[in-house]
């Protein structure tokens, strides 16, 4: 128990004195996840409106796979980026693995169903009589599902803040192509986990305090938005 | 050349025809109204005149074009026309920028789009509201930012679609004038749907009834409501008597209707044993004490059974041979002091008696 006490004032102390170590891998775990989100929703903004707008056979079916994506363990997918860019993997020539490059692209996969899925519906909330407006009004395919992405623009934002929930959140992915490199690819789960096991507890209790806030902050942040 | 033409236009939901062979033609600055009763079909033909939705077939012609040939052409025409829904829908932004999307899309100047938003925010009595979220506003405020924003691109073409259902009156009031000013300013030719028959009487050039899917009949709004051609027709424009009778003589364009042991005198061209419904609107009756009172070729003694006071009119329903519908003014049910169980005379002129023929089942 007092060791538990001792860890969470010496976490305090980190905190309040914003050691470069903690900052560091908030910082780096803040980056990551930020870029992975936004590359994500570049891709899958643009692709969940074309499955939304059109209509082709298997379309159903689709969106089943994309929702059963929704829980793909991380390892899976950090298996699959690893395979991907180790060095006997098709890509493996671009030597990104164990980079933050390679944590980002693996995360922005991990995300993309929950965007696309969270995406989608959120366009299928919009009243059709609004596409129909847009599109009577002389707006091209391209311009109405502008219209109709700004129309759900809390909801698709919400998707947007969840995915981020996900990926700064992760640990399975980001250690197994990471490497879980200090200074380097070292970020707050994948720290909180080997520091843990070697244990120092005050550093873990800090980093999962941010962890902690992080997650507040984005709950404040979904609720806000969702009252609109 | 008409500006828009329809050539036997059919739109099938499975198996049901939600319209069928629907030709209409309607010329620059023309106000048409298309009146029916809810589920008639009206949405359907306008959706299929603003191109969108296909039709099941038919021919749809824009300025002489056939609207079928290519998308890329239906996109251009589209954009020629603009439809204001019957649920008035605005954008979750500004008034400002719902009127100014159509514009936006065009590809218009931003200082040209301000002018023009900021006239026609004036048009439509809407500048206090400008930089409000359009959500905001109340329906009849919704839904002259939707006429508002349909006007701002210039159509030639406008389609509403029950512009005025579920308003106040002095909204309505207010929309109506600016449909009338839109016609009349732009030569813009306005499609219209509403179920509010005094509406189409008021602000149409001509009127086409849809009932069922099926266009019954076209003409001048005096036409439709005072010789409707069906027996539907005559329901919907508001003719409460329609009694059927057959032909049993007829003299110089004067027919003796024989209405179950009543004869009654019309103007009318049908032959002798033709069976017809005889229509007679309540307003064209008048109710009197005393026979020698009425110059009227149709005077029938009768027994009032109900009498309602609506406002300043009274319906009275009589009895005097077939059950009769007049309307008269408060004023008179005081004066000759009318009730149930009352006598009295039913006077009519045969000029106000409107013929139908019925099909041979009825």
């Amino acid at each position: 128990m007092m060791e538990i006490w001792h860890g969470i004032t010496k976490a305090a102390e980190l905190l309040t004195t914003f050691d470069p170590e903690v900052m560091d891998i908030a910082g780096r775990s803040l980056r990551i996840s930020v870029t992975s989100s936004l590359l994500a929703s570049l891709v899958c903004l643009p692709i969940a409106s074309l499955i939304h707008f059109h209509s082709f056979p298997g379309k159903k079916f689709l969106i089943s796979l994309i929702q059963t994506f929704f829980s793909v363990p991380t390892v899976a997918v950090g298996l699959f980026v690893f395979v991907l860019f180790s060095r006997a993997g098709p890509l493996g020539g671009m030597n990104l693995l164990f980079t933050p490059t390679v944590m980002v692209i693996g995360q922005a996969l991990l995300i993309t169903p929950i965007l696309l899925g969270l995406t989608i519906s959120a366009l299928s909330g919009v009243d059709k009589a609004l596409v129909d407006t847009a599109r009577s009004l002389g707006a091209n395919g391209f311009q109405t599902a502008i219209a109709v992405l700004r129309e759900a623009r809390f909801a698709v934002m919400a998707a947007v803040i969840m995915a981020f929930g996900r990926a700064i959140s992760e640990v399975g992915l980001v250690i197994m192509v990471g490497g879980n490199i200090r200074g380097f690819t070292r970020v707050i789960t994948t720290a909180i986990s080997l520091e843990t096991s070697k244990g120092d507890l005050e550093l873990s209790i800090a980093l999962g305090i941010i962890l902690l806030l992080i997650a507040l902050v984005i709950n404040l942040a979904l609720s806000r938005i969702q009252q609109r | 050349m008409a500006l828009i033409e329809t050539v036997d236009l059919c739109q099938r939901h499975g198996e049901r025809y939600t319209l069928k062979n629907t030709s209409i033609r309607v010329d620059q600055g023309e106000v048409f109204a298309l009146i029916g009763p809810t589920g008639a079909g009206k949405t359907t033909l306008l959706r299929l005149i603003d191109l969108l939705d296909p039709p099941t077939s038919g021919k749809l012609y824009f300025d002489g074009m056939d609207v079928t040939e290519s998308e890329r052409l239906r996109f251009k025409i589209r954009r020629r026309m603009a439809f204001v829904l019957q649920k008035p829908v605005v954008f979750n932004i500004s008034v400002f920028d719902n009127i100014a999307y159509g514009l936006k899309w065009r590809g218009k100047r931003r200082d040209d789009i301000r002018d023009k938003v900021n006239s026609i925010l004036e048009v439509v009595d809407l500048t206090p509201y400008k930089n409000r979220n359009a959500r905001t506003l109340s329906g009849g405020e919704a839904q002259r930012v939707a006429i508002a924003r349909a006007i701002a691109i210039e159509p030639e073409v406008l389609l509403l679609d029950e512009p005025t259902a579920n308003l106040d009156p002095i909204s309505t009031a207010k929309i109506e004038e600016s449909i009338l000013r839109i016609a009349n300013q732009h030569d813009t030719a306005i499609i219209m749907a509403t179920h509010d028959m005094a509406q189409g009487h008021r602000l149409a050039d001509r009127i086409g009834v849809l009932i069922d899917g099926e266009l019954l009949q076209m003409g001048d709004p005096r036409e439709v409501f005072n010789l409707p051609s069906s027996r539907e027709v005559a329901e919907l424009v508001g003719v409460e008597n329609i009694i059927d009778g057959v032909i049993t003589s007829s003299q110089e364009g004067i027919a003796v209707i024989d209405i179950g042991g009543t004869a009654i005198e019309a103007v009318s061209d049908y032959a002798v044993g033709d069976k017809v419904s005889a229509c007679i609107k309540p307003e064209d009756i008048t109710l009197i004490i005393s026979k020698s009172a009425s110059s009227a070729r149709n005077t029938l003694a009768s027994e009032i059974t109900k009498v309602v006071v609506i406002g300043s009119l009274a319906r009275v329903e009589l009895d005097c041979g077939f059950p009769l519908v007049v309307l008269v003014t408060k004023r008179s049910v005081e004066e000759l002091n009318l009730g149930s169980k009352v006598k009295v005379y039913a006077s009519f002129k045969a000029t106000r008696v409107h013929t139908i023929k019925r099909s041979e089942g009825n």
